[in-house]
Parts: structure tokens; sequence; C-alpha cells
């Protein structure tokens, strides 16, 4: 080796520099996150005169709560909720993020909701409230005297913890009906008009597969739309379902209620069911074509047949009615992160924007129907009729179908994959993989495997 | 070395000297240090991170965990699904990349050729490669649906029963693969027929004036002159196949398989675990058997590779 000394010398130096531009280019990371939130708050403008520091609050939602239209492009938004609340209050600007599904909101909350990073103002679904429950501590208690009998019973209970604190402030609710093809009805000797049908389906799920029964026999075609989808309508009502709300305990394998309605639905499934799962296209095209005739119909899904029938079958109705009283299918909630910058702020907008008058709004610009029961009176829910569904009167309609929600059964953390574990069986007798006992001990394994 | 000579004194020895004493010791080691720091980083803390989870049950919101020992190994051994998942696995493995390479070098030696618009036709092979898969996977659920599928349309045609593809194992995963299959083969295709460009034409020249036929010369000509490009087309496809994620994540809408698990592939388990019961320690652990499983295919590979290349040689002697 020959070097020379200033060779050498040089040769440390670029060796140390580029082993501090390293370093420095590792650790530059972590701060570039930063400059967005501080770059909007220095452009708006000096505090109004209604006071308050200028604050830059963040709101993240999925779907279309209909609070803004860069939630769906196409459609024409009657309302602005964001812009309303920064007329409202000046010294506030909202950053509105809004993914497209919830699958998404749901990995994006639970990675950051340990480290932070979360937005000021989070958005969650019902399907993942019992996980977020274990972490309830996390999050803000948004009780208060003002939002007092605000909220349906069964949507403030699903948002309590187990010391009361209210972690959730209720956005929309899924009260369920029943949608039907009143042509088909028809064809099958049935009663067709939305009352008459309300009348027929009257009475418990015995009577929902009863009238099923006779349409299958009539027609031989499938009376509803899958196993799985009657079986969200079916376990909804059964309380406890598959966990002990005392000690958390699994007991869905133990629990006769449960095993009793699962041999209710495949016993009616046989001949009543088309075998379709839901969201695939043979569901889909099978809404056009004629498969089933009815399926449980929370206010979103009627969106959901509108824009996959089209102009192919103009004859889906709703009728005010559900086996076994009522059901709850979907919804969400505002959840403020305790870890956030400005809490206290997040907390005035998520309680603003669950005020019924701005729910009625966003009902209006999307279809969320409301969970406070005084949006009910407003004109623009209490009014609302339905084109597509010959101008069914939804907002009285669902008005009555969420007062006959039960009161939430207890759901824990196992929630989720039991009901997973119990709809793959469903599933699986549905496309002949197994019969039902079979299918059924597949289920009680993998559900002794949990927990 | 120098300083081994005398018998060495201290004070001789000017800080200048130490310094660039240090300078020939610590210097080479200071110029790889950057690939090192940057792969600690980013490669090492997170499998040793990995590794720590998967002996815990660990709570990633929290960021606490409980020591478990080798229970969550335990779980996933007995567990009747991650068998399962192994399977599917290796049965969409088999089913995408045997074909995959097969039509791959068919294709390649198609364009081989003198083509009209030969460019445009090259380019051709490579935009189902450009194509997102959500939107791949979109077109292929029109295809495969059971009942209103294109695909069992077609088949009603030659009177054919209607295949139930989300419900039987083997038509699950032929889907699948024809997925994969799509979006590779014109990659790969082009990755061969850049092996093939270099061929030395005289060989095919020499082997026409000998005689042999189109057919021939592709068998004894072109296929040994592209075994190595071939072994890396085969080592890839392997490694992508073990991975397999996104095609049948997306084979249906709920996304976890299946209802009898028929299309859960290993990498589909360890997300749901992690992602779909938040159950991160059990998921790392899944990691962890995963890694031991491609390591153990890559190893089988690397024998495979030495065997070709060296009988590769001999042969061409």
């Amino acid at each position: 080796m020959s070097f020379t000394r200033r060779k050498k010398t040089l040769a440390l130096t670029a060796g140390a520099a580029i082993f501090a531009m390293t370093i420095a280019g590792c650790s530059s990371d972590g701060d570039d996150t930063e400059p967005e939130a501080t770059d909007s708050a220095t452009t708006e403008e000096t505090p109004a005169e209604t006071g308050g520091e200028p604050v830059t609050l963040t709101l993240a939602t999925f779907n279309t709560p209909g609070y803004n239209s860069v939630e769906q492009p196409n459609a024409d938004y009657e309302y602005d909720l964001i812009q309303e609340y920064m007329d409202l209050n000046p010294n506030v600007t909202i950053t509105y993020d809004r993914k497209a599904e919830s699958g998404d909101a749901r990995t994006n909350f639970f990675t950051k909701l340990g480290p932070g990073g979360l937005a000021d103002v989070e958005m969650i679904e019902v399907d993942w409230m019992p996980e977020v429950m274990q972490y309830s501590d996390l999050l803000e208690d948004l009780t208060s005297a003002d939002t007092e009998g605000r909220w349906l019973e069964s949507k403030v209970a699903d948002a309590t913890d187990a010391d009361g604190r209210l972690i959730g402030a209720g956005t929309d609710v899924g009260p369920e009906a029943i949608c039907y093809r009143a042509s088909l009805f028809e064809e099958a000797g049935l009663p067709s008009t939305p009352d008459e049908v309300a009348t027929l389906l009257d009475g418990d799920w015995a009577n929902f597969f009863e009238v099923g029964q006779e349409y299958t026999d009539a027609t031989g075609n499938a009376f509803f739309d899958s196993t799985s989808g009657i079986w969200q309508g079916m376990i909804g009502q059964i309380n406890p379902a598959y966990e002990d709300a005392d000690t958390g305990e699994i007991i869905a394998t133990d629990n006769a209620d449960v095993k009793a309605a699962y041999d209710q639905l495949t016993a009616a499934a046989e001949t009543q069911s088309t075998g379709f799962q839901q969201w695939t296209e043979d569901w889909n095209a099978g809404m056009s074509n004629g498969d089933y005739a009815t399926m449980l119909c929370p206010p979103w899904m009627l969106g959901v047949i509108e824009g996959n029938v089209g102009d192919a079958a103009d004859d889906w109705n709703i009728a005010n009615v559900f086996p076994n009283g009522g059901g709850n299918w979907g919804g969400s909630w505002l959840t403020v992160p305790s870890n956030g910058a400005n809490v206290d702020e997040a907390k005035k907008l998520a309680l603003w924007l669950t005020a019924p008058e701005q729910q009625a709004k966003a009902f209006a610009n999307a279809g969320t129907y409301p969970s406070q029961p005084a949006a009910y009176e407003d004109p623009a829910v209490a009014d609302a009729t339905n084109a597509f569904f010959n101008d069914a009167p939804i907002g009285t309609l669902f008005a009555d179908r969420a007062q006959a929600v039960p009161s939430a059964p207890f759901k824990g953390e196992f929630y989720f994959q039991v009901n997973t574990a119990i709809t793959d069986a469903l599933t699986r007798v549905d496309g002949g993989t197994d019969d039902p006992t079979a299918s059924w001990d597949k289920a009680v394994s993998e559900i002794e495997a949990l927990g | 070395m120098a300083t081994t000579e005398v018998e060495p004194r201290r004070s001789q020895y000017t800080w200048r000297d130490k310094l660039g004493h240090w300078d020939v010791k610590a210097s080479p080691y200071l110029y790889i240090a950057p690939f090192f720091i940057v792969f600690g980083l980013t490669g090492l803390f997170p499998i040793i991170y990995t590794a720590v989870i998967s002996f815990m049950d660990w709570d990633t919101i929290r960021n606490t965990g409980e020591y478990l020992g080798w229970d969550n190994f335990q779980f996933v051994l007995n567990d009747r699904q991650f068998w399962i998942a192994l399977r599917n696995t290796f049965s969409i493995f088999l089913l995408s990349s045997v074909p995959q390479v097969i039509i791959a070098t068919f294709i390649a030696a198609m364009l081989d050729h003198n083509l009209r618009a030969r460019t445009f036709w090259r380019m051709g092979v490579l935009v189902p490669y450009v194509m997102m898969p959500v939107a791949v996977a979109l077109i292929f659920s029109q295809l495969f649906a059971d009942t209103y599928g294109l695909i069992n349309h077609w088949l009603g045609f030659i009177g054919i029963n209607p295949i139930q593809w989300h419900v039987d194992v083997i038509p699950s995963h032929l889907a699948i693969a024809s997925m994969v299959n799509f979006r590779w083969i014109g990659y790969n295709a082009l990755i061969l027929l850049a092996a093939m460009q270099a061929i030395p034409r005289e060989l095919y020249e020499a082997a026409a004036i000998d005689g042999a036929g189109k057919t021939r010369r592709f068998f004894s000509v072109t296929l040994p002159q592209i075994r190595p490009t071939a072994i890396f087309v085969i080592i890839t496809s392997t490694i992508g196949g073990l991975q397999i994620f996104d095609e049948p994540r997306m084979f249906d809408t709920t996304g976890t398989g299946g209802a009898d698990k028929q299309w859960l592939t290993i990498t589909m388990y360890m997300y749901n675990t992690g992602w779909g019961q938040l159950n991160f320690g059990r998921a790392a652990a899944i990691a962890w058997l995963l890694f031991l499983i491609i390591l153990a295919f890559g190893l089988l590979n690397f024998w495979l590779t030495r065997r070709l290349i060296s009988s590769d040689t001999s042969g061409s002697k």
C-alpha cells in the first residue's frame, strides 16, 4: 500500500463525510412530515373576532359520509359541511382526508393509534368498533351535557366502554327493511304492494322462511340473496351471541340460540338461497336477472341496488318490515384520538358534525341515514323519497325501522372472527363443499382455536 | 509490516502516524459502512424485531408484549389453515410458474424472428405487466364469475358444465394462476428474448448447414444458450410465486381466501392473522416460517443452478 499522506487524509475525510451524510440522510426522514400542518396554519388569516388561536384540524373518513363533494366527484352535493364549519369558525382550517375503503382506514387507524400520527378526528366503523373498544383509553371521552339524548340508545351503547366513557360520536346508522321485487312476487302469486308485503312478512324468521318456501315452490327460484346476508340480520337479534358480556369468554359454540339460528337458516337455504356470495359478480348480476326476490336493506343498500340494476329491472321496492323486529347493518362514529395536537377543537368539530342538523344535510348529500332521532323530523329526512324504489317514503320508513332496532348485542374482541368462521360455514353449505353438520364442526374447531 | 521490525517505542510515533495507522485499518470499514448502516436499519432490524415479537403475545398498538416462548410457532404448526395455505401456495406456484416459463420461452422464440413491426410486438407483450393488479383482478373477476362469468358462458357453448371457480380448490387455483401468468409472461418473455438476441448467429448458420431444422435448432442451439437467463427467470418466479398475495386476495371481495380456505396462501394467512385478528406475535411467527421455507427453496434452487450450469459448460465442449 502506498498512500501518500495527503491522499490518506483526503480519504479519511471523504470516508467520514460519506458516513456523516448517511447518518444525516437517515435521520432527516422523520422530520419531513411536519411542515404540511404548519404551512397551512401560518398562511391562515389572523384570528377573526370570534376569537381563538388559528388551528388546523385534520378529519379522516372513508366511503361517502356526505360531508364534502370531494367524496364523490360525479355527485353534486347540496351542502358543503366542511366549508360551513370553517365559515362559522374562521380560526379553524380543516384538512379533509377521505379513504375509499373502510379496510384501508382500519389498517391506518390501528397502525397509528399507538405511536401517533392519526388525524385529529377519525371516523371508525361498526365492524371494527369491538376492536377499537380494547383501546378506548387512547381515545377522548366525548360525553357532554349538550349531547344528552342526541343519539339512538343502541348507537350510544355501542360506543360506550366499560368505564362509561363515550368514545365515538355517532354519525349514521343502518336500520334494515326488506327490499323485494314486485313482479317476482306477483309471478309467485304473492301480494306485491309495499303495505301488503309488510303485512305478509310481519312475524319471526320462521314466517319469513315459510313465505320463502311458498315463493320457491311456485317459481323454482331462490327467495333471498345469500345466506351470509340473512345471517347478518338473524345474529343481530341474538343477545348474548358469541361472547359472555361479563367474562369476555367465547360462548358461541355452546350457545343454543346461535346453533338454532344456524340450523334454521341452513334448512331454509337448501331451497331458498341462491348460493351466491354478496358483492360478487354473480350477486350483482342476479339483482337484475331475477335470481332472488328479497334482500335485507339498510338505507345505504338502496344506492347499491340502483347502481347495479340500472334500467335492467324497475320493480325493486321496499317494505317497512323486518323479521323478528329490527336490525342494524353498518354505521360509523367520529372519534378523537387523545394524542392529537388539538384535542379540544377536534371534539368541537366531531360534535358539530354529528349534530342532527348537520347529519340531516349529510343524508341529503349522500343518503347516510342519521343516528340522531331529532334529525328524523328535519324535512330533509322526513320528506325524502326514493324515485328508483317507486317513490318509497324512505325518510319515514327508515325512521320506523330505526326505532325497531333492538338494544345492541354485546360484541367483544373476538366478535368478528367468530362471525367470519360462522358465515364461512354457511357459505360452505351454500356452495356444496360441506353438509351443514360437517361445516358447523369445522367452524367450531376454528372458533376453539381463537383466544 | 514495518511496525513489527523494531521494538516499538510509543513516544516515537506522532499523532499523525497514529492517525495514518488507524486510517489504513479503519477507512475500508468506513467506506462499506453506509450500506451496512442502511441495511441494518431497514433490513436487519425488522428481521430481528420480528423474531423477538414472534415469541410474544404482542400488542402493536400499546407496544407491549408478554413472553410466550414457542407458543406462537406451536399454534401455527398445529393450525389446519397453515398447512392448507402451504398446499395452496405450492399448488398456485406450480400452476403459474411452470406454464409461465414455458410460454414465455415460446413467445420469446417467436419474437426472435424477423417480424414486421418488431418493436410493436415486443412492447405489446409488456402491456399486461404495466396494468395495475387491481384492474387485472377486476377483469378476471368478470371472467371467472361462477354463474354469470364469461368463461363459464363459453364453456356452455361446447357443452361443459359451469365450473365453480370460487368453490372448488383446483379451479380456484387455475383462475388465480391465469391472473399471475397474464401479468408476468410478457415480462419474462422480454428477458428471455434479450438472451436469445445475444446468441451468435453463426451457431444457427452452422447448424442449418449441418441440416438442422427449425425445431432442432431451437432445442439444440437456442435453449442451451439461454440457460443462465432461464435460471434467473425461474428463480425470480419461484420467489414471487411463494410470496403470492395480490391476486388471491383480490379473487373475491372478502379477501380471506374463500369459505373453506380454498385459495388462502401463506402471505394471506400472515396478513389475516396480523391485520385481521391484530395478532402480531403469531403473524411474526408465520413470517419467520415463510422465511425459512423460502430459504430452503432458495438453497434448492442454488444447488439446481450449479448443477445446470456445470452441465452446460461440460456439454458445450
